[in-house]
């Protein structure tokens, strides 16, 4: 009781010394960067409705800055609209709009520099070059943020979120759409990615290299151009995600490579060209997914290693697993997969036969893409039907020993 | 020729095997549409039907149909009528009462389960392959008088279409793995009508990305307009090549 | 009406014409003689251009009937074995080739069809047929069109004696009308009071084309089936 007097006490004395700064066309400060510097330490500066073209705005105090009904921040296409160099500053409920552009450096809406907890919540970012770009920070939170871009190409287009070298972030809520990547993380650790939705953007949904020990759970990654591509991390979670509608000549649910040491689960790959692609990863965990209606569930390289399977639905693939080359260091049991024809005589719920993932004609279209005009052709089935009984191309090896005759429910 | 026509149709429909073949391609396209969980891969399945099903029967009962009709075509051939005439009329006959089949058949149960681009060209195809076969059917009767090494023959050229000419390609792609071959690939599925309706068919499916994978050149060529009308133009070519030859061959024909 | 030149036809090895020429003129009733497999029914059917002959030529009113198809609206046509459409009726047979031969012809002579009594089974199938029906089926057909040129292939083979009588009358009843009629029968007798003339082959080669009066004359018998049998055994074997 007496410690946390005190504590109310100390919040008070804390909140009696803050102050509100208004800023607004009708107030006595009209320009938010005038705001900025008048405020101190813990003070707010609350922004009115309306237009602001400041060029750029610089923050560099521990102060939030909040709009109210979505203040319009116009960048003109020339400037980079908010830049940050502190800590403990936040930044919320704004609407930032047409940032500029620059071949030389990395131009975006709220650009976050060499900072400590750092807050973007509840704002909306449109037609911006970069969107949150984070560089050299930590313990950075971006939030709830809208974040659209209506990229064309991949070399002019800018990320959504854009971390570099930073270190437990928490991007969390966030809707992106239209950018080159979604996400963009490169040397940045320990942080949490947690239910955003990132679609439609002009390559990845998500893009990340060297960011070990992060955690991913519950996002969206829909409609991209190319998916999702992961690469050079280890020590990566991955829970509950959705990778859905990643159609296209190069399109994978999510690439991964040289990935180790990872867990992936709970996560849904529906409708992808390839659900997973797996080069040069070791010890990755992936039990508890679904794979539906791709093209190809799981494209293994024969470069992967150690990583298990089990628990996870096949179901409605074209091809359940595509591999190159015949050795097998990967396990596959305990699965269901839809196209498994066998039998459970000692009704232990697993099939007393061993199941082939790997159909022969995915072996073909590997070694021989122009095989790809037999898709579906009587010819092929043929083969298929006839390697499933006598292997001869496929690896033996890769099977499920313990095929499940139901489908998990997840 | 059209009054013959209407007597060679009235003759087929009559003839209860159509009337089968109809019904069967309907309880098939029904049970697949209600059966599957989704209405594309309903079409899917019913894609194996229209690319083997439908070429086989529409070539056997043409063949028998054609040998059948010997005493038909003698009677007229005696009459003061054009052989052409009664060449194609015969061949217009098969082609409309088999078309009507297949679209009431299959064609109505994907226009009311899959009404789309997918939908429209499947029919498009199965019309294209039934008119094709009953082509490859004349050809075949015509080359030979004897019933049963006719339909031996239209027997082996079906199996040629759906199997052994994709096991040739398949061949040819083995031998010769080391060279580009996508471009060659193009130009051998205008070889097989088979083929040809497989790969557009195929590329009006979502599925169709999986063509683009390893490969662009499939879907660039068979998926823009021209490659689409390129296609249409080599079925066309392969319903006038054999029906041509066969007319050639009936209008020498002793009777 | 009819002139063939050098007409050859052969199947396979068998030469079934042999560089026959022929010449058959209107108001001729000509019988169409000799063994079986001498060639007849492939002239026949030569003139009908169902056979293509190999070499030669056929003229029809001084047409080549080569490729040609509008001079069979002057034929009326009885095959040996006519061959119908299974399924149809005898008034579908009759409608379709009404329907068929539409160009000219508006009056049908129905005088047949009504003698044969065929028109009280109109809705028979035609399989369900015998083989004789089949045949007036076929008779009532050729002169159904009231063409200028019939040719009967063994007309009478297959019909009862009454039938027979009645089909003759009708034959000899459009001999009269100036109508060029072309007979092939085995059965000799049945010949006497038709035809004006024999053209008689053996195999595949013409033997002889004459008027039945100076045949007879020839060989002093007043019997057709007499004058050919004393030809025949004059002939070296």
């Amino acid at each position: 009781m007496k410690t946390a007097c005190i504590i109310l006490l100390i919040f008070t004395v804390k909140l009696a010394e803050s102050k509100t700064i208004l800023v607004g066309k009708s107030r006595t400060v009209k320009t938010i960067q005038k705001g900025i510097d008048l405020a101190k330490s813990g003070d707010t500066v609350l922004v009115d409705a309306g237009t602001y073209k400041e060029r750029n705005i610089l923050l560099q105090k521990s102060i939030v800055l909040k709009g109210v009904d979505f203040p319009v921040l116009d960048g003109e296409n020339k400037y980079e609209i908010i830049s940050v160099k502190t800590r403990n500053a936040s930044i919320q409920g704004f609407r930032l709009q047409h940032s500029g552009r620059s071949e030389m450096r990395d131009i975006g809406a709220i650009n976050i520099y060499d900072s400590y907890k750092v807050t973007a919540i509840n704002n909306i970012l449109d037609d911006t070059n970069f969107g949150v770009y984070i560089q050299n920070s930590k313990n950075c939170t971006i939030k709830n943020n809208f974040i659209t871009a209506y990229g064309k190409n991949e070399v002019q287009s800018g990320n959504g979120i854009n971390a570099w070298r930073c270190d437990s972030l928490l991007i969390i809520g966030n809707t992106i759409k239209g950018h080159r990547d979604g996400i963009y993380f490169e040397f940045v650790t320990e942080s949490l990615v947690w239910g955003n939705i990132s679609t439609k953007n002009i390559r990845y949904g998500i893009h990340f290299m060297f960011s070990h020990h992060d955690t991913y759970i519950g996002n969206v990654f829909e409609d991209n151009e190319s998916g999702v591509a992961v690469m050079y991390t280890n020590h990566i979670q991955m829970y509950n995600n959705h990778f859905l509608n990643n159609w296209g000549a190069a399109a994978y649910g999510i690439l991964l490579k040289d990935i180790t040491d990872s867990d992936i689960s709970g996560n849904h790959f529906t409708k992808n060209t390839v659900g997973i692609h797996m080069e040069g990863c070791s010890r990755i965990n992936l039990h508890s997914n679904s794979f539906y209606d791709n093209g190809w569930a799981v494209k293994i390289q024969a470069s992967c290693d150690n990583n298990d399977f089990r628990h996870n639905n096949f179901s409605n693939n074209t091809f359940d697993i595509g591999t190159n080359g015949s050795l097998v260091l990967n396990t596959f049991n305990g699965n269901y997969w839809d196209k498994y024809e066998g039998y459970d005589l000692n009704r232990d719920k697993t099939g007393d036969v061993a199941y082939h993932p790997v159909s022969m004609y995915s072996m073909i279209i590997d070694s021989n893409p122009a095989a790809l005009m037999l898709f579906r052709s009587l010819i092929v089935s043929l083969l298929d039907k006839s390697e499933k009984v006598l292997p001869g191309v496929t690896p033996e090896e890769l099977k499920d020993k313990i095929p499940l005759m139901k489908s998990l429910p997840l | 020729m059209k009054n013959i026509l209407k007597y060679v149709i009235v003759d087929i429909v009559q003839n209860k095997i159509v009337l089968v073949y109809t019904f069967l391609l309907l309880l098939i396209s029904l049970s697949v549409f209600n059966l599957e969980s989704n209405s594309a891969k309903g079409l899917l399945s019913l894609l194996n039907i229209i690319l083997i099903i439908v070429p086989l029967i529409c070539i056997i009962f043409s063949t028998i149909y054609i040998y059948n009709s010997s005493e038909f075509i003698e009677l007229l051939v005696s009459q003061p009528i054009k052989r052409k005439a009664i060449w194609l009329s015969i061949f217009w006959g098969l082609a409309a009462s088999l078309s009507l089949a297949f679209f009431i058949g299959a064609g109505i149960p994907i226009l009311l389960y899959h009404a789309d681009a997918t939908g429209f060209m499947m029919i498009a195809m199965g019309l294209f392959l039934t008119i094709v076969f009953v082509s490859i059917a004349m050809l075949a009767a015509g080359l030979t008088r004897d019933k049963a090494k006719g339909i031996g023959l239209s027997i082996l050229l079906w199996l040629f279409f759906s199997l052994i000419f994709d096991a040739i390609v398949l061949f040819l792609l083995f031998q010769f793995q080391d060279y580009p071959l996508e471009r060659i690939m193009v130009f051998l599925s205008f070889l097989n009508p088979i083929d040809l309706s497989r790969i557009q068919i195929l590329l009006q499916m979502d599925i169709s990305a999986l063509m683009g994978y390893t490969g662009a050149v499939f879907r660039e060529f068979f998926g823009n307009s021209l490659g689409i009308s390129l296609s249409f133009a080599g079925l066309i070519i392969w319903i006038l090549i054999p029906l041509i030859f066969s007319l050639k061959k009936f209008k020498a024909k002793d009777l | 009406m009819i002139i063939g030149k050098n007409i050859t036809k052969k199947f396979g090895k068998f030469k079934a014409l042999d560089n026959v020429s022929v010449k058959f003129d209107k108001g001729e009733c000509i019988a169409l003689l000799g063994p079986n497999g001498s060639g007849k029914t492939t002239l026949i059917k030569s003139i009908l251009g169902m056979v293509v002959p190999d070499s030669g030529t056929i003229h029809f009113d001084e047409q080549d009937i080569l490729h040609q198809w509008l001079y069979r609206n002057q034929i009326g046509y009885m095959p040996q074995i006519g061959r119908y459409p299974e399924n149809m009726t005898i008034a579908q047979v009759m409608d379709m080739m009404k329907d068929i031969r539409t160009t000219g012809h508006v009056k049908f002579d129905e005088e047949l069809v009504k003698s044969f009594g065929l028109d009280k089974i109109l809705d028979k199938r035609m399989r369900t047929l015998s083989g004789g029906t089949t045949q007036k089926v076929s008779a009532s057909l050729a002169f159904l069109f009231n063409p200028d040129v019939f040719i009967l292939d063994e007309p009478t083979a297959g019909l009862d004696p009454l039938s027979s009588e009645l089909l003759k009358q009708k034959i000899i009843k459009e001999k009269q009308k100036g109508k060029l009629v072309l007979i092939t029968s085995h059965i000799l007798s049945e010949l006497d009071d038709l035809i004006t003339e024999v053209f008689y082959m053996q195999e595949g080669q013409l033997l002889f084309h004459k008027k039945l009066t100076a045949l007879k004359e020839e060989t002093g018998e007043s019997k057709l089936s007499k004058a050919i049998a004393k030809i025949m055994s004059g002939q070296p074997a």
